[in-house]
């Protein structure tokens, strides 16, 4: 129904969530991008002034920034690669006739509830400890020297945590997928003699391709943002051997007094997200009469 | 499908699954076990696994510390509170995209869900500057409004989409039985409305309780929740395993079962309708 | 009391223009039926009427005063709709007397008025159940209460009947004939089917792509159509319509001759043609004959059980006096 009366009234009913949204976004962000052009440091506040472009080319030119990149990089696809193909092989194994389904669902899906502090933490102390974490008790076990993980790889290490944060949300939605594929079209494949790993290329895996996209382009939205995990565990360390973009600019902002450069970085990240925003933009825009 | 399986094949199956399963819940299980037990027995080598001393010792202690109970209130506080403030503001944006749509209410509703994506440490700054100014550092009121702020997309997305299903037929009835707007929303509306409301309230509750980024950024002491709590202990001072993960069990046992409850929500909340 | 006035309605979606301008009078008590096959713009005249769409031009009276702007719980009107729009949380009784309650009516006079309504309709056994638990034609019932109820100045119906079934269709097609036989309130009725537009109404709408074509009451739309459609959309089966030379011969470019019309003979005749598909219902039969030589399929009808087979040769004559001339623009001569 659409009278003038009702679209005056969704006008209305709209502007608390529009206008707080618009606020939320526009406010810091305006802010972020003024702090970038300015030099100014919390501690010496009188040495104000618009510097263009410097804070910029000191953000991106400083060796940690580089590392911060290849790490980003690293900590997403890594956890992507993980996620979705760990992910399929899960959800097809969950969807076969098995005895305790939905128990068997409720075990996977409990990583994604708990908090990243405590995630983070389990891992680090119980397991990760070269002292007395579960895989050190592993190795001597075996006559190995214990590993150190979150000295030695720091980085795999976060992506073994972060993985297994995220594998059961990439397992939930792709098992949704595939229980919308209707079993007729597997069985007329079959029928047609195609063998499983044939059903699999070319009836499932398109089939799942949506929700694939879907999973990727989420979730690497998220993991840009990874940072509780990192805080906890190596902090970033050994030097910058874990840093990545987000924890970068973290630590420029809380660490340094120095928001003009945190700002400058905080843009570079924007920029980073908005990219991958894009894609999930059109990907989401296809389907949004829900 | 209607075929049936060779109880082998659905044995092997079930085994695999279960296995990977138990594999992937292993370290939530492990840290619930240590919980019951002693620090020192938490400490052995090798590791005991079922056959040990069980005490509640732990759960005891933490909970003793006047200062647990602080922040487990303040969890549910930050997350109570930024649910039921979101659901104010939603509810009418809900309804106004779902009922009286327009040319543009697709895109906004695109907007909404990409402030979203908006990367927190890039406003960071500013935001923690803001606050200091307007002394709302460490308050639960500036919590519950950020938080709040981060998860309006989804509350709002959720609701539309269930208010989608909700024929409009019925509320015009209301209207030509006479009903105001605010009689159309309270009786007819939210009445039938209820189980979306239900599941939107739960995904909140569950993602503002395991918010890890501007919990820990913007409290100290006064308003600060378990996340902030379990990560002040990334260097082993203060509480020691079984502590730690006593309290780690009682930080995430409300959500493991409200998740438990709310998969279906999960994947149409956060999956923005992609995947049906 | 009931009397609706449209003067110059007009509706447009964006550049569509849905409604053009239209007039239209209604009087108290009638019963109006619009009607016209899908997308003809009758449910969003009833909507226009109802106020849940504005009008994009003109102007809607109700008993003189102008409430082109008044929201539809002031216009004193009561709709029921196709799908009934019952609230399903809320049993019969909280259904029929929601409207009482946005009126503020005390619970005693709520109460007061919902169980005469229910009498009349039948429900006092139903008046605790939800709509989820009863039957479409119950479920319909509970939408007429919810709309008596209201005691208003006139009765929408959107398409009431359409999800029913074929025998509960007709018993209801009788009750609210009766119902507005004594409650005497206009009642507005939209529908597709022209039988029932035909049974019910005092007064038939034929509406085209938003056009009223004629107005006037069945009988005299069923003798006198004013231009080919109506000819063509009012009586089953449809009138036929025949253009070319013979059509010539009547001075007209279609001429048009209800089956019931056709007078038959195995013979002799004026149109000589074979006997196609035939339909016996008992009562009637129905059958096309082709190969006339007239260019269309003559559809016949004959009272009682007529036995004629498929492929004999049949003749023709039309009653002279039913033949309907139209012109070039399908106007009637």
């Amino acid at each position: 129904m659409s009278t003038q009366a009702s679209r005056s009234a969704a006008r209305v009913m709209l502007s608390p969530a529009v206008i707080s949204l618009l606020i939320w976004m526009i406010v810091p962000l305006v802010l972020t991008l003024w702090f970038s052009f300015q030099r100014y440091n919390l501690m010496y506040p009188e040495r104000a002034g618009f510097v263009g472009f410097y804070n910029y080319t000191t953000f991106v030119a400083s060796p940690d920034f580089i590392q911060a990149i290849v790490n980003t990089l690293l900590l997403v696809l890594g956890v992507l690669a993980i996620t979705v193909i760990g992910g399929i092989l899960l959800a097809l194994l969950i969807d076969q006739p098995i005895w305790g389904q939905g128990y068997v669902r409720i075990l996977v899906i409990a990583p994604f509830f708990i908090m990243p502090p405590v995630a983070a933490l389990v891992w680090k102390n119980m397991f990760m400890n070269p002292t007395n974490g579960l895989f050190a008790e592993a190795f001597k076990a075996l006559g190995l020297q214990p590993f150190d993980f979150l000295g030695v790889a720091p980085l795999i290490s976060i992506i073994i945590i972060v993985a297994w944060q995220w594998l059961p949300f990439a397992t939930l939605i792709l098992l949704t997928a595939l229980q919308s594929l209707s079993s007729e079209e597997l069985e007329a494949a079959e029928m047609d003699g195609a063998p499983a790993h044939k059903r699999f290329w070319f009836i499932i895996l398109p089939h799942l391709s949506r929700a694939i996209t879907v999973v990727i382009l989420i979730q690497t939205i998220f993991l840009l943002g990874v940072l509780v995990e990192i805080l906890v565990t190596t902090n970033g360390g050994p030097g910058t051997a874990s840093t990545t973009l987000t924890f970068l600019v973290y630590k420029q902002s809380i660490l340094n007094s120095d928001v003009g450069k945190a700002a400058a970085g905080g843009v570079v990240a924007v920029i980073l997200a908005n990219i991958v925003a894009v894609f999930l933009m059109r990907a989401i825009g296809k389907n949004l009469d829900a | 499908m209607a075929r049936a399986v060779t109880t082998r094949r659905k044995t092997l199956t079930t085994v695999a699954a279960w296995g990977i399963a138990l594999l992937i819940f292993f370290p939530i299980l492990w840290m619930i076990l240590t919980s019951f037990k002693s620090e020192e027995t938490a400490v052995l080598s090798p590791p005991v696994w079922f056959w040990f001393d069980w005490t509640t010792e732990n759960y005891a202690t933490v909970m003793e510390r006047a200062n647990y109970f602080r922040f487990f209130m303040n969890s549910v506080i930050i997350a109570v509170g930024s649910t039921a403030l979101g659901l104010v503001i939603a509810i009418p944006a809900a309804w106004s995209m779902a009922f009286v749509p327009g040319a543009k209410t697709k895109d906004l509703l695109m907007w909404m869900l990409s402030t979203k994506m908006m990367p927190g440490v890039a406003v960071l700054v500013p935001i923690y500057l803001i606050f200091i100014k307007l002394k709302l550092l460490d308050t639960h009121f500036g919590l519950i409004v950020v938080i709040m702020l981060i998860n309006l997309p989804i509350i709002v997305w959720m609701l539309y989409t269930y208010f989608k299903e909700i024929p409009g037929e019925i509320l015009e009835a209301a209207r030509m039985d006479g009903a105001t707007l605010r009689s159309e929303i309270l009786y007819v509306l939210l009445p039938m409305a209820v189980p979306g409301i239900a599941s939107t309230v739960l995904l909140n509750i569950i993602l503002a309780w395991n918010e890890a980024f501007w919990t820990i950024t913007l409290t100290t002491v006064n308003a600060a929740p378990l996340t902030k709590f379990i990560s002040s202990f990334s260097s082993p001072q203060g509480l020691f395993y079984a502590k730690l993960s006593a309290a780690s069990t009682m930080a995430i046992a409300p959500i493991l079962i409200m998740g438990w409850f709310s998969q279906k929500q999960l994947v149409r909340g956060l999956t923005f309708g992609a995947v049906k | 009391m009931g009397q609706i006035t449209l003067s110059k309605v007009t509706k447009r979606f964006g550049d569509v223009s849905v409604i053009p301008p239209l007039d239209l009078r209604i009087e108290d008590g009638e019963f109006v039926v619009f009607v016209g096959p899908s997308g003809c713009g009758k449910s969003t005249l009833l909507r226009l009427i109802a106020g849940l769409e504005d009008v994009s031009d003109g102007q809607i009276a109700i008993d003189g005063k102008d409430a082109t702007g008044v929201p539809p719980a002031k216009r004193g009107l009561a709709m029921v709709f196709q799908s009934y729009a019952l609230y399903p949380h809320m049993t019969v009784r909280k259904n029929i007397a929601f409207p009482l309650r946005m009126a503020g009516l005390s619970p005693a006079e709520q109460e007061k008025k919902v169980m005469a309504a229910a009498q009349v309709l039948n429900l006092t056994s139903y008046l605790d159940r939800r709509p989820g638990q009863l039957s479409g034609g119950q479920r319909q019932r509970v939408a007429i209460g919810r709309a008596i109820v209201r005691e208003p100045q006139a009765f929408l119906f959107d398409e009431p009947l359409s999800n029913l079934d074929a025998a509960l269709r007709v018993n209801m097609r009788l009750e609210i004939s009766e119902l507005h036989a004594s409650l005497k309130t206009t009642m507005i009725y939209v529908t597709h089917d022209q039988v029932e537009a035909m049974t019910m109404a005092d007064k038939i709408v034929v509406l085209n792509a938003g056009r009223v074509e004629q107005v006037g009451s069945p009988l005299h739309l069923y003798q006198n159509p004013q231009n080919t459609f109506v000819a063509g959309f009012i009586g089953s089966p449809k009138m036929n319509l025949i253009t070319g030379a013979e059509a010539a011969k009547h001075s007209a470019t279609t001429i048009g001759i209800r089956p019931e019309h056709i007078a038959t003979s195995t013979t002799e005749g004026l149109w000589k043609g074979t006997v196609g598909v035939s339909e016996h219902l008992g009562s009637d039969t129905f059958f096309r004959v082709n190969n006339t030589g007239l260019g269309e399929t003559i559809m016949v009808r004959a009272g009682g059980e007529v036995a004629i087979r498929h492929g004999e040769t049949i003749y023709l004559t039309p009653d002279p006096k039913k033949i309907h001339r139209f012109d070039d623009k399908g106007q009637r001569l």
